[in-house]
């Protein structure tokens, strides 16, 4: 499960913060702001994602770079407050 | 003000010099609308538009000194020059006209090029000095004023536009990558380097001397800031008020002379509001005020804009930047500021320079400078934060700062402390890092050459922009207080390379209209150099000395208003209702493969995200622009390939 959700991740950011650049060598535990893949508005387009795709509401006190500043840490996010019919529906 | 471009060695033939002068006056003939003239000699040439401004009658340029030895080609003002033919009356100097072109002729003859260190003014010139057989051309102090040159075989060619320099036969249209990258990261590039691959950009405060032994360039002026451990030349806050306002109402006080009506743009912020009050006592038949208003609430200062007309009762006028308007005049733009931008923000200058001369005047007077001279900017702010926060890696309060300095990014708003001090790298960046102010600026920006193409970025392997703008400090830069050193970056390389051509001379020429500006009079600059830092920049309120030099001028509302940055709509200003065929064609796979800059695939991802998400972020904005502006430099500029065969 926690690889669906890691490609799930990884494919936004390409898509999105990457624009399809496939070349860019997206390491799991990089930080996104050090490596500039990811401005201020990037995380609230980030956070909207998640909610949208993983079923939840993330709180305020959530949204902190220990949460989401690399794949790695998004992924362990998701995994433990997503929504299990959410999650089945990725993996089906 | 106006254009002049002109030659100097064997490389034109006789035949083809009045040729050759009348089409380079003829492409920058928007700058001098009233007359055009030239002058050819042996191995030397001269070409010139003229905006009347001053000698109306008898102003005509070139200029040829009475004894023959000296011919002037300039473009600016010189606002002194009425004490300095007076002083040279007084040495004998019997003078014909009543201009301030036959003041510097005048001048150069009794001290040579050092004459430009007795010019207060905004100014370019090319003095052909026949005794010496030389060609001395001349900036001024702080970038106001343009020139470019470049050489074709052993012939020096030199222009206020860089247009101009294209009609020599052999001079090619190519962009330097090494200046895109600069634009990217930058703004815009490191002078003397221009977007226009071998074509250079004379550095404001420099002057050029060529002969028939070669070209020496050297500047003439510098701008200094005191040793940090330095005492203050100004203890006394209110002593130092009390010379910023009579420094700041004479540089007000000569640039309101003119043989024409000078009117003042009016934007709503303390400074257009500083000089529209002290200008317009001064305005004869009152004082005309213009402004640009926005329909978005985020962009638009209409009501300070009335409120500050109403109380000095100006002769007020608006135009309005409406959807679509942008969008209408980019290309011009472009045409204008031959370098790719990364903003939108000359767009709609450039519709405020047409209504000036819509209007019938002009010349303008403006607040530009004050935010570089005085530390206007939230760039000062933020990098104080930066290094408060610095103190106290982890602090949970701190980064809260920063918010308070952004209150009008909507994507900083809802950010949380952690993330504040991620974004803006507190914490991370060396505090003696000489380029620290502006580190998250530069990283932002650079973020955006994400969309360069495979080819490209091989060109630039390599290549930091950043360490380029790091070398040229000048070696006492480690000694000044961080915030000169922070200042000296702005004035130095932003003012002149974006602030005052993008934005300021490129847009008001467009029209045929002079801007003026008070606060970049070098006496008031030397002045604020030698403030100590807190007078500028109080706690976080920007401009102290200047709000406390000034208040009796304004109502308290203005004088106690927060910067407010000017900005214009940037990627949605170009999508949706408002989207052009020029527009998509520049985001077309075949229009990007062509210039061969950027990557088709993600450009058109970020075409269309900004198409369906107008209100994306930073980096996205600054792409977009960037993209859309340097497709349309090829497509104006360039006839070949962008990386042609030549090496970097």
């Amino acid at each position: 499960m926690t690889q669906v959700i890691k490609d799930s991740i990884k494919a936004f950011i390409i898509e999105n913060f990457l624009f399809g650049d496939t070349s860019y060598d997206l390491q799991d535990d990089a930080s996104l702001i050090e490596n500039e893949v990811i401005d201020s508005t990037g995380v609230l387009e980030l956070v909207a994602f998640i909610e949208d795709q993983f079923g939840f509401v993330m709180a305020d006190a959530d949204i902190v770079p220990a949460n989401l500043d690399s794949v790695a840490r998004i992924t362990a996010f998701i995994a433990k407050h997503a929504e299990a019919p959410a999650l089945n529906k990725m993996s089906a | 003000m106006c254009g002049f471009g002109g030659y100097f060695g064997d490389g034109v033939a006789r035949h083809d010099a009045q040729p050759l002068l009348h089409r380079m006056v003829a492409a920058i003939a928007h700058r001098g609308p009233d007359e055009q003239g030239v002058f050819a000699g042996p191995a030397v040439g001269l070409g010139h538009a003229r905006l009347s401004i001053v000698g109306l009658g008898d102003g005509q340029q070139p200029m040829t000194h009475s004894s023959g030895n000296f011919t002037i080609a300039f473009n600016g003002e010189i606002f002194n020059y009425v004490e300095l033919r007076e002083t040279l009356k007084a040495q004998g100097h019997v003078f014909r006209t009543g201009s301030d072109t036959e003041v510097i002729l005048h001048l150069y003859e009794r001290m040579g090029p050092d004459c430009v260190s007795l010019l207060n003014g905004d100014f370019a010139f090319a003095i052909w000095d026949a005794p010496q057989q030389r060609m001395v051309i001349a900036r001024d102090r702080m970038g106001v004023r343009p020139l470019f040159h470049t050489t074709v075989g052993k012939t020096l060619y030199f222009a206020s536009e860089v247009k101009a320099l294209l009609q020599v036969p052999g001079v090619r249209a190519e962009m330097d990558p090494l200046a895109l990258d600069q634009i990217f990261t930058l703004w815009a590039p490191i002078a003397p380097r221009t977007a226009f691959r071998d074509i250079f950009e004379l550095e404001p405060a420099h002057i050029l001397i060529a002969d028939r032994n070669g070209m020496s360039i050297k500047p003439y002026w510098t701008l200094q800031y005191p040793d940090i451990g330095e005492p203050a030349a100004y203890a006394d806050e209110h002593i130092a008020a009390e010379e910023l306002r009579a420094l700041l109402t004479d540089a007000t006080r000569i640039r309101m002379r003119a043989d024409v009506p000078v009117g003042s743009y009016l934007s709503g912020g303390l400074d257009s509001s500083i000089i529209s009050a002290l200008a317009a006592p001064m305005a004869p038949d009152g004082l005309s005020t213009f402004s640009v208003t926005f329909g978005s609430e985020e962009h638009d200062e209409s009501a300070f804009q009335l409120q500050m007309a109403e109380a000095l009762g100006t002769h007020h006028h608006a135009v309005a930047c409406g959807d679509g308007d942008i969008a209408a005049s980019f290309p011009d733009v472009i045409r204008f500021t031959e370098r790719p931008i990364l903003r939108t923000a000359p767009a709609p200058l450039y519709q405020l320079s047409g209504l000036v001369r819509q209007k019938g005047l002009k010349v303008v007077l403006t607040g530009e400078g004050a935010d570089e001279v005085f530390a206007g900017y939230d760039i000062f702010k933020e990098a104080r934060v930066r290094r408060f926060c610095a103190r106290q890696p982890g602090s949970q309060i701190r980064p809260h700062l920063f918010r308070k300095l952004y209150a009008y990014l909507p994507g900083l708003k809802q950010q949380s402390a952690e993330y504040l001090a991620a974004f803006f790298g507190a914490g991370d960046d060396r505090l003696d890092d000489p380029l620290f102010s502006h580190r998250p600026r530069l990283r932002g920006t650079a973020a955006a050459k994400l969309f360069f193409s495979g080819d490209l970025r091989q060109t630039l392997a390599g290549y930091d922009a950043t360490a380029e703008l790091a070398s040229r400090l000048p070696q006492d830069f480690s000694r000044w207080h961080p915030l000169h050193q922070a200042q000296y970056l702005e004035s130095r390389f932003l003012l002149p390379g974006y602030i005052l051509s993008s934005q300021g001379d490129r847009m008001a020429m467009a029209h045929g209209i002079e801007g003026r500006f008070p606060f970049l009079d070098h006496r008031l600059v030397e002045f604020a150099t030698r403030l100590p830092p807190e007078m500028k920049l109080k706690g976080l309120v920007e401009k102290h000395i200047l709000r406390e030099a000034t208040k009796d001028l304004l109502p308290e509302s203005i004088g106690r208003r927060t910067k407010q940055p000017y900005r214009a709509p940037d990627s949605q200003s170009f999508v949706g209702k408002n989207e052009r065929d020029y527009v998509r064609e520049a985001f077309s796979e075949r229009g990007i493969t062509e210039s061969g800059l950027f990557n088709p695939k993600a450009v058109s991802k970020l075409y269309q995200k900004c198409s369906e998400k107008p209100a994306s972020g930073y980096r996205d904005n600054v792409a977009f622009v960037g993209i859309l502006s340097t497709q349309l430099w090829q497509q104006t500029f360039s006839a070949a390939k962008a990386l042609g065969a030549r090496a970097a």
